[in-house]
Parts: C-alpha cells; sequence; structure tokens
C-alpha cells in the first residue's frame, strides 16, 4: 500500500495568486502579519509594489480592503481564520453590505491548527461568514481544489470567503481539477446512504466510504466545498436516491454545513440525518491528529454515524 | 466644471448661501422624516460646502471618474448633510430630499455606498470610515491616480480603536492625499465628548502618528469650523501635504444655526416639533 501524497491546503495561497498575478491578473494582498503561515507572502516576493502590510490590526485591513476595491483592483485579505473573525461589523459594513469585489482567505480553519489550543482554533468561522449576506463561502478539501478555488475567486466579482487549514492532508483531486461555485462534487457514488463534507473530513468521508463498503454498505460521498450557495439540488437527489445523510465538518454542529444542510432538507426532502462535527465546545491544544481525535472528527465516527443513520430508515 | 487641473469646483459659487440653504434642507428633511441627525449635520455644514464648492475634484455628471477626490462620510448618521449638499450639486434631485428615511428611498437613514450616485461608502457603525479611504487612496496610488480622499469624522468617534489602527496604517504607507477632518463639535450621543471618553488631545495624537496636523492647530484650538475663509484655507493646505496624511481638526458648534439647538446634546438624534421646526425656519431666514 502506497501513501497518497500529502499537502496543507494553505500552501495554495501564495502560490496560486502569484501565478495568476503573471498571468496578467490585478491583484493586490493585503496582510494582517501572518503571511509566512498564511503563505501569502509568497506574493510579496514576487509582486511586492502589491503587497500591503497592515500589522496584527485586521478591523483596519478589512475596510481598507473594502476601500481599496472600489478602485478596480482584486483585493486578497488574508490571516488566520480566528482573527477574520475579529473584524465581523467590518466584514459586514465595509465589505458585505456594499458588495465589494474582496477575497477573504484565512488559513488554520478548524481544531486541525492543533498544538496552539483554543485561542488559535475557529470553530465557528464559516458560521459567521455564511451569516453575511453577499458572501461566498467556500472550505477546500485538497490542495489542488484550493487553488482552483482562489483561481475561480480572483475571476469571480463579490465577496468571497475562503478557509484553509494548517495541517498536511492527503491529496483528492489530480492536479488541474475543476471547481464549480456552487456544485457539490460526487467522489464516490452510492445508494444506502449519502456523506456529505468540507474540508478535511472529506478525506476522512472517503476513507469511511471504504470501510463501510467492506461491511456492505454503499455510501456516497459528497465534497460540499461551496456552502454559500448550497447546491440544494444535489442534496435533494442524494435524500432521495439514498434515504439517509451523514454530514461532516471541522466546525461547531450547530450553525455549520450540517445545520444549513438540514434546513435545505426539511423543506424539500425531509429524511434521517447525523451529524460528525465539533459539540458545543472549544478546541485545545495536542497535535491535530489528537484534537481532530478527541473532537470526534475520523473516519470512525463518520462510520458510526452512518450505521446510526441507516438504521433509522424506513 | 474645468476637468483638466485639480480644480473643478465654481469658484463664483456664494458658499454662504449655499450653506444656508443646506441648514434649511437638513431641518426640513429631519423634520418631515421624524428622525434623523441635525446637531452633527449643522456642525459639517461649512465643511461640506468648502469640500464640494472648492476643495475637491468631482463631477456630477461622472459620479464613477477614476480620477475623482472622494469625500468618505465616516461619521455615517450625518445624512441630512451629505445628501443635502450632493442634491444642491446635482447628484440628485432637491425634490428627492423629501424621501429621507422613507421606505423605498435611496436617501438611506445611514449612509450606503451608492446610493445615490455620489455616497462613497457605507457606514453608520462608526471608527471605518479612515480605514476605508485609506484603503482607497493606497488604490488610487497603485493605478497612477493623483487624487485626495477626504474622510470626515466625529470627536466622538475618535474613542473607536479601528481609526487608531487606520491613523497608524495610514502613516505607515505614507498616504499622501489622505485627508482626516475631524468636526469636533464636542457632543456625541449621550452626552458632552469629554464626559463620555477623554480623547484629547486629538492634534498631539494624530502628530505623534506621523500625520501633518494643520500647523495653525494645538491642544487648545482647532481651525474654525464655520469660518468659511478659514476652512478653505485648512482644506486647501491639507490637499497640498506631500509625503504623508494630513489632519485637519476643525473646532464646531453642534446644532450651528440655530439658537436652542445649538450645543444641546438633545438635537444629536432626535428631530424637532413642530414648533421647534417653524422657529428654526424662521431663525434660517426660510
Amino acid at each position: 500500500m502506497t501513501t497518497p501524497p500529502t499537502a496543507a491546503t494553505r500552501e495554495a495561497l501564495g502560490s496560486t495568486l502569484v501565478r495568476l498575478q503573471r498571468a496578467g491578473a490585478d491583484i493586490v494582498v493585503l496582510d494582517a502579519d501572518l503571511g509566512k503561515s498564511t503563505t501569502a507572502r509568497g506574493f510579496k516576493d514576487a509582486f511586492p509594489d502589491r503587497f500591503f502590510s497592515f500589522g496584527v490590526a485586521e478591523q483596519n485591513m478589512v475596510s481598507a480592503a473594502g476601500g481599496f476595491a472600489t478602485t478596480g483592483h482584486v483585493v486578497v485579505a488574508s490571516t488566520f481564520a480566528v482573527f477574520a473573525e475579529h473584524a465581523f461589523d467590518q466584514l459586514r459594513m465595509s465589505i458585505a453590505q456594499p458588495r465589494l469585489n474582496v477575497k477573504i482567505v484565512a488559513s488554520h480553519g478548524g481544531v486541525s491548527v492543533g498544538e496552539d489550543g483554543a485561542s488559535a482554533e475557529s470553530v465557528e468561522d464559516y458560521a459567521l461568514f455564511s451569516s453575511l449576506v453577499n458572501f461566498v463561502v467556500v472550505v477546500p478539501a485538497d490542495v489542488v481544489e484550493a487553488e482552483a478555488i482562489i483561481e475561480a475567486a480572483i475571476a469571480a466579482p463579490g465577496p468571497w470567503y475562503i478557509r484553509t487549514g494548517r495541517p498536511k492532508i492527503p491529496v483528492i483531486y489530480t492536479q488541474g481539477a475543476r471547481f464549480t461555485l456552487g456544485k457539490a462534487d460526487m467522489l464516490r457514488d452510492g445508494g444506502d446512504v449519502t456523506i456529505v463534507a468540507c474540508g478535511l473530513m472529506v478525506g476522512r468521508s472517503l476513507q469511511a466510504a471504504e470501510a463501510l463498503a467492506q461491511q456492505g454498505v454503499s455510501a456516497r460521498v459528497l465534497n460540499m466545498a461551496t456552502i454559500r450557495p448550497l447546491d440544494i439540488a444535489a442534496l435533494s437527489t442524494a435524500a432521495r436516491e439514498t434515504g439517509a445523510i451523514v454530514v461532516a465538518e471541522e466546525h461547531l454542529v450547530h450553525s455549520g454545513l450540517g445545520a444549513m444542510c438540514a434546513q435545505a432538507l426539511a423543506q424539500i426532502a425531509p429524511v434521517p440525518m447525523e451529524f460528525v462535527g465539533v459539540q458545543d465546545r472549544y478546541g485545545e491544544s495536542g497535535t491535530s491528529d489528537e484534537v481532530l481525535e478527541l473532537m470526534g472528527l475520523t473516519a470512525a465516527k463518520v462510520v458510526e454515524a452512518a450505521q446510526r443513520v441507516i438504521a433509522r430508515k424506513r | 466644471m474645468e476637468t483638466g487641473s485639480r480644480m473643478v469646483a465654481d469658484t463664483a459659487l456664494d458658499l454662504s448661501a449655499f450653506a444656508l440653504r443646506v441648514r434649511r434642507h437638513i431641518v426640513r428633511m429631519v423634520y418631515e422624516a421624524k428622525s434623523g441627525h441635525i446637531g452633527g449635520s449643522m456642525s459639517s455644514t461649512e465643511i461640506m460646502a468648502v469640500l464640494y464648492g472648492r476643495t475637491m475634484r468631482h463631477d456630477p455628471a461622472r459620479p464613477d471618474w477614476p480620477e475623482r477626490d472622494r469625500l468618505i462620510m465616516s461619521k455615517g448618521h450625518c445624512t441630512p448633510v451629505l445628501y443635502a449638499t450632493l442634491a444642491e450639486f446635482g447628484y440628485l434631485a432637491v425634490d428627492e430630499l423629501k424621501t429621507f428615511r422613507r421606505k423605498g428611498s435611496r436617501l438611506q437613514g445611514h449612509a450606503v455606498l451608492g446610493k445615490p450616485e455620489g455616497v462613497e461608502n457605507s457606514a453608520g457603525a462608526l471608527g471605518m470610515g479612515l480605514s476605508f479611504g485609506l484603503g482607497i487612496r493606497l488604490g488610487q496610488r497603485l493605478s497612477g491616480v493623483d487624487a485626495r480622499v477626504y474622510v470626515l469624522m466625529g470627536d466622538g468617534e475618535q474613542d473607536e480603536g479601528q481609526v487608531w489602527e487606520a491613523a497608524m496604517a495610514a502613516a505607515h504607507h505614507n498616504a499622501e492625499g489622505l485627508v482626516a477632518i475631524i468636526d469636533r463639535n464636542g457632543i456625541q450621543n449621550d452626552d458632552f465628548t469629554a464626559a463620555t471618553m477623554r480623547t484629547e488631545p486629538l492634534a498631539q495624537k494624530y502628530r505623534a502618528f506621523g500625520w501633518e496636523v494643520h500647523p495653525g492647530i494645538d491642544d487648545d484650538h482647532g481651525i474654525d469650523g464655520h469660518d468659511l475663509a478659514a476652512v478653505e484655507e485648512a482644506l486647501t493646505w491639507a490637499g497640498s501635504v506631500l509625503g504623508k496624511p494630513a489632519c485637519v481638526i476643525f473646532d464646531t458648534v453642534k446644532g450651528k444655526g440655530v439658537s436652542f439647538m445649538e450645543n444641546n446634546p438633545n438635537f444629536h438624534g432626535a428631530p424637532p416639533s413642530d414648533e421647534q421646526f417653524v422657529l428654526a425656519m424662521q431663525e434660517l431666514g426660510a
């Protein structure tokens, strides 16, 4: 058995922006003293005149990003997910309401940040961004998808939130894979249950589906990278064709992808659902894998959820 | 209006008469809407008149002209003076001022970018305008546009921490062409600013942050924000500062122009009664 290649989704940022700028884009990057970690600093090395340091001051950076966008440049503002949350009202007033062309690319999303502990582990970031009218919210499943998402974001008008992660995780997609905004990607078909996932839980859900197959259970896996706008058609089809749904995410369950899927399905195709995610608590220190285990964000937990939801089918 | 030079203003415009017309609009708009912010609008009236009538390069026929100077209304509740000034310059019909704060109107209670054209930012949450203006100025500079961005703030607004983040960053980026204007009327929502939060000495603070503050301003005195000649001199100076951002602190009177509204905290965000409206319009010569 060969070990699949791994990479962190955050690694896509700097290199993709440099490639797009070289290809003729009009990108500027605003940074809040975390460019080495988000990898945005790679853009500074290539285009120093297009890289703007804002220091550790996210509120100013976010409002300035909105103003900057009114002059026609494509603005990328980058920090950690928890620190993007620091500027919520600025995101609302300076970007979302006037619908300005700013891409917030935040790394270190979720609890897999690991050692830094609760303060650094965003368990609520895309709930906040999903509450902002006009924002597109996307969570890539691997570094290849992250590159495709960043490229799509630069080409599309309007505000986007892209959450990337710190740890190296398995690469799922082959190089050059395309991303379509608002379309779930069915990575594995199946008829007994559908696992809907985003971010690093996509890879873990594929492992879960493999384990379920060995038990004779046929699981469909949907990569729901786009959280807003949600692919309600794919959810509806999955509900009708498989009759049970598990949602797996690295986020609070009560305000994340699962909650949004449940709301959509309650109206059009209610089926039994189970939710694998962070349960009403903050994270803590440990290695990335240890914290994910502690929070129940493992393939084994997805398998258990699938077994439970299938048992509830009528 | 000339568009080739920095100045496109109609220098023949009688700013004194202009300011009087704007004050009448302000009082009428807030009276008819039964809500809105008279006090801070009246304290900014001369500043706005000089900006649009003398200092700023702008063209109402081309509100999206990339070379234009911009006014960022950071004290976003002071829409009456903003809409009235824009209406007098033809960005919207004066008649539309009647729709202020009404259902379906473009003239929202607090500023919304693009409603109407000429409104350059969304505001109402305080403290964001200087940051937003800094972003605009950096974007203009990257595009090779030599324009000015004037950010109008209140003195109560200086409580907001984000203002000081922006002040630091603007100096760090040598944001020539960014002008911070503080309408120091001394009153904020609940009370006098001195009783609410001690923000002074503002001039020293901006200087310490790396800004060029108008040389006529010290700890005790700003520029008289109701003396049209003084306002014009100060804003012209601010637009000519090289290499760093510029700041002008104007000493103003909240509710200026109507005796019983002047320096009265009750006219921050409350409309006049029927009787007060009649008296106010009389004082404004209407």
